[in-house]
């Protein structure tokens, strides 16, 4: 089979009998799949996943399944339409053969592919000190295992839980814990929730919110060490301050990590900030050149886009996982001219502590924000970033109806601040004040978008031509 | 567009049939001349309109533009009840909405419209068997035996009001609706003290009923509004008054347009009434497609720009007066396929009868419920229904239109 875009009836060939292949059963997978069918792929399809269940939702397992008020093995994601699929689940992809396009398994099969699809999203950064991390009561929340495991704890009634970071993830399950009349301490390196994903103004909201609803909530601190009991149960962390937080129940909550090692020395653009590829989710290789018959969709693609200054973007969205897949899955079954660009408007909620949380665009690219409706004080408000005059993201508390409209002024690139007036502007939207991210150079419990671009100010790089 | 056409649309010779008049009106989907409001008439344009912070509904932000045409619509500026919060912005519209919903609605009370339908099938059946027991079955007018009293006296036992008072808020609620009316011929000041007197009367009544409610609650919304007391606290006496006068008013002036349009539809294409009668669960979206077909609130006229806000090419200026027109933005061919046909089996209808945003029906779910109730006992019991009159009389308001009498004749009424 030879590349698409040729007039061969290669295309052809490969929509009848080709074999696709897809690496990560989850949501991104599992959408592109979904979408190939639609679009008439009637050859081959072999879905790869490593965890042993089908394609499930991992949202709730923050919310209801923390609750207690949805199980976390009915989470599985509803299906569009039947895929006819080859399904590999519980069994990792370990490797990449570009040349010979084949994917190796964990268990020592092989797969051939005409078109490979990468959708191996990210997973839970662990506790730095394994041993530590293996205490029991310790957690971390990425899979309906952990989900399960995390939601049992929890009915048990422990005296206290520990969070550790404090971004969305964070933020949840605190939520969970206080609605379940649990008493929780949260522990976060940064000077408020949220900040490296929504910055400084709207994190001091959040810190209010925490504080509001009996967590004890410690900023700008770091846990050092975790403790156990002689029978192997944490018991107690210990903080950067000299304190000591005794606690039954842990959860590390600290952003998440690429799953791209399984593709390391395969020659792939793949590595600890995702897969790069162009805006039509085609994967580069290691030499900045676009592969056309691998693809990447989700939380493990970091792509340019041309909203954002084609800065490359990785998302942890599901509604990007969504868009991304539909887009590469088109792709992939198209000639060059037939393609599409993935120009998902990054969109984002949360809920917790009974607040709606909705954000537009990226924030942290924002230097300035502007409320614009409502009212911090009350939390029930729209706010918006800007960027070098440009209005470049918006936020909502409890107020999302409006979001539709500010996405539209993120689209059509409308200047900050923004010069209109709307309904239920008070004296606080007057003007802008400093957005307040931390350096991004610092890391946080991950902001769930990360920019990814080369930065001038970056100075690690040599530049060794022809060598 | 000229001011001419806006005129015709107003003009009650044209209220049979808008549609023709609202396709020429499609043409710009953005028009104004002279003193005259902007007039949005195609769907996406309404729509995003719909959704904008910088479109307010308070009156009191539309800029004075001296000898306007059309009149004064700010009926309720000097009253003694403040505004509904149909007519506020928020965030006095939001916190006002929200109270009103926790004795109506999800998530704290999610079953109260579902569990009101056997209650409201019970009315159904008793009025339908009322049309049985005059025995005169060759002239029944539809709307004043069925689709005035239903919704009437469901809102009625909704809040709480005695049923036996209908004459009395009658005249009131007439009145308001007509203010709504922006007939260019009516003479503003007498139709501004009118409308104002009877805000006035059916305040005091209401705060009669909302004092005596005070001291003895029951489980209705009136109850419930004069003693709420959530996170917001609780509504001002004022407040009570006014939201509990809306949703008297709204919650009947238009549901009888529903009900009464779709019965004039269904009559006028036999073979869907026919479909329903054997399945009543068509019920579900003929409703929908009514409410784009025949929507009975045809335009919103009460709009006005806090900024100047450019759609469709068209630079709308801060303070000016914007009229959105539901019922046309409905049969635009841009977004609807073959739009003027009737067409319950329509898949994508994303319909702007009921509005759309913060401002969107608040008793749609129940406005929903009752006309799919009402409907198909209608075509399930009326033995060969037929119309007398076609075009039947209609009611003056072009804003809430419908028609003031429906005759039809049936052959009998089964049990
Ligand atoms: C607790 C939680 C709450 C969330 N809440 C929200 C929210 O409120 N709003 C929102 O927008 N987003 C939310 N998200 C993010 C959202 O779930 C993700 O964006 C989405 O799941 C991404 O889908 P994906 O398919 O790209 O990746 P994933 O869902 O991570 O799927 C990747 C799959 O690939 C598998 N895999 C990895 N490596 C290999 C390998 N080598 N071989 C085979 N399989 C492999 C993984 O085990 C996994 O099953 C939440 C995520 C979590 C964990």
């Amino acid at each position: 089979m030879t590349g698409a875009g040729t007039h061969d009836g290669s295309l052809e060939r490969l929509k009848s009998e080709g074999r696709i292949v897809v690496v990560g059963a989850s949501l991104a997978g599992l959408r592109a799949a979904e979408t190939m069918r639609d679009k008439g792929f009637t050859g081959s399809l072999t879905m790869i996943g490593d965890e042993p269940y089908e394609p499930y939702d991992r949202p709730p397992l923050s919310k209801q399944v923390l609750l207690g008020n949805a199980v976390a093995d009915h989470t599985a994601l509803p299906r569009r339409r039947a895929i006819d699929a080859d399904w590999r689940l519980g069994v990792p992809a370990t490797g990449l053969d570009m040349a010979a396009r084949r994917v190796r398994l964990g268990n020592g099969d092989e797969v051939e592919y005409d078109r490979l699809l990468i959708a191996t999203g990210v997973r839970a950064r662990p506790w730095p000190n394994p041993e530590e991390g293996a205490l029991k009561g310790v957690f971390v929340l990425r899979t309906r295992d952990d989900g399960e495991g995390l939601q049992r704890a929890l009915a048990a009634g422990p005296r206290r839980v520990l969070v550790i970071g404090a971004g969305f993830t964070g933020s949840e399950i605190a939520s969970a814990c206080r609605e379940r009349g649990l008493d929780v301490t949260v522990a976060e390196r940064g000077d408020a929730p949220l900040v490296g994903a929504l910055g400084g103004v709207i994190g001091a909201v959040a810190a209010e919110m925490h504080r509001e609803n009996g967590v004890d909530l410690r900023t700008g601190v770091m846990v050092t060490s975790l403790e156990g009991d002689p029978s192997g149960r944490v018991r107690a962390a210990h903080l950067s301050d000299g304190s000591t937080v005794e606690a039954e129940v842990v959860v590390v909550s600290l952003g998440a990590q690429r799953n791209t090692e399984w593709l390391a020395g395969s020659g792939l653009g793949a590595g600890p900030r995702g897969i790069a590829c162009d805006a039509g989710c085609r994967a580069f290789d290691v030499r900045g050149i676009v592969t056309d018959d691998i693809y990447v969709a989700g939380d493990v693609a970091r792509s340019p886009h041309a909203l954002f200054g084609y800065q490359f973007l990785s998302l942890e969205h599901w509604g990007n996982a969504v868009a991304q897949a539909d887009t590469a899955a088109h792709n992939m079954l198209s000639n060059s001219a037939d393609r599409r660009p993935h120009l998902w408007v990054p969109a984002f909620w949360s809920s917790q502590f009974g607040v709606n949380i909705k954000s537009v665009g990226v924030p942290p690219m924002g230097t300035e924000i502007l409320i614009t409706q409502g009212s911090l004080a009350e939390r029930r408000f729209a706010a918006v970033y800007g960027y070098q005059g440009r209005l470049i993201a918006a936020v909502t508390f409890d107020n999302c109806r409006w979001l539709p409209f500010y996405e539209q002024q993120i689209e059509s690139t409308a200047p900050f601040p923004p010069p209109f007036s709307t309904v239920d502007r008070r004296a606080e939207g007057a003007k802008p004040l400093p957005a307040d991210f931390p350096d991004p150079s610092v890391p946080t419990h991950g902001p769930t978008i990360t920019l990814s671009g080369y930065s001038p100010a970056d100075r690690k790089m040599t530049f060794t031509p022809g060598r | 567009m000229s001011q001419a056409l806006l005129r015709e649309i107003i003009d009650y010779a044209n209220r049979a049939n808008p549609y023709p008049l609202y396709e020429e009106l499609r043409k710009t989907p953005v028009s104004h001349d002279g003193d005259g409001p902007y007039v949005v008439s195609t769907y996406y344009e309404i729509h995003s309109l719909l959704h904008d912070p910088r479109i307010s509904s308070d009156a009191k932000n539309l800029k004075a533009t001296g000898d306007d045409l059309l009149g004064d619509q700010s009926d309720e500026e000097g009253t003694t009840l403040p505004p509904s919060f149909l007519k506020l912005d928020p965030p006095d519209h939001d916190r006002l909405r929200r109270m009103t919903n926790r004795p109506f609605g999800p998530p704290h009370a999610p079953h109260r419209v579902h569990d009101m339908r056997e209650e409201l099938g019970g009315l159904v059946s008793g009025l339908i068997d009322g049309i049985r027991e005059t025995g005169q079955l060759d002239r029944i007018d539809l709307v004043d035996q069925f689709a005035y009293p239903f919704p009437v006296t469901v809102i009625c036992r909704l809040l709480g009001i005695p049923r036996e008072d209908e004459p009395r808020f009658h005249v009131w609620a007439e009145t308001l609706a007509a203010s709504l009316d922006p007939d260019p011929d009516a003479d503003p000041t007498q139709r501004g003290q009118g409308s104002m007197d009877a805000r006035m009367e059916l305040g005091m009544y209401l705060a009669g009923l909302i004092e005596e409610r005070r001291k003895n609650p029951g489980d209705d919304m009136l109850s419930q509004l004069a003693t709420a007391d959530g996170p917001d606290g609780a509504m001002t006496t004022m407040e009570a008054l006014s939201t509990s006068a809306l949703l008297l008013i709204a919650g009947h002036e238009t549901t009888v347009n529903l009900i009464t349009n779709g019965m004039l539809t269904l009559l006028r294409f036999p073979e869907v009434l026919e479909r329903l009668r054997h399945d009543p669960d068509l019920a579900v979206p003929i409703v929908e497609e009514l409410l784009r077909y025949e929507p009975p609130v045809q335009l919103l006229p009460q709009r006005t720009t806090l900024s100047d806000v450019e759609v469709a090419g068209v630079t709308i200026p801060k303070g000016a007066s914007v009229w959105l027109m539901l019922a046309s933005g409905n049969r635009d061919p841009k977004r609807f396929e073959d739009p003027d046909r009737f067409d319950p089996d329509r898949k994508d209808i994303q319909h702007l009868g009921l509005g759309s945003g913060i401002h969107s029906c608040f008793g749609a779910p129940l406005a929903r419920q009752e006309a799919q109730l009402a409907l198909s006992e209608l075509a399930r019991r009326l033995e060969n229904p037929r119309l007398l009159e076609d075009p039947p009389q209609y009611r003056q308001n072009s804003v809430l239109r419908g028609p003031r009498h429906l005759q039809i004749a049936c052959d009998g009424i089964r049990p």
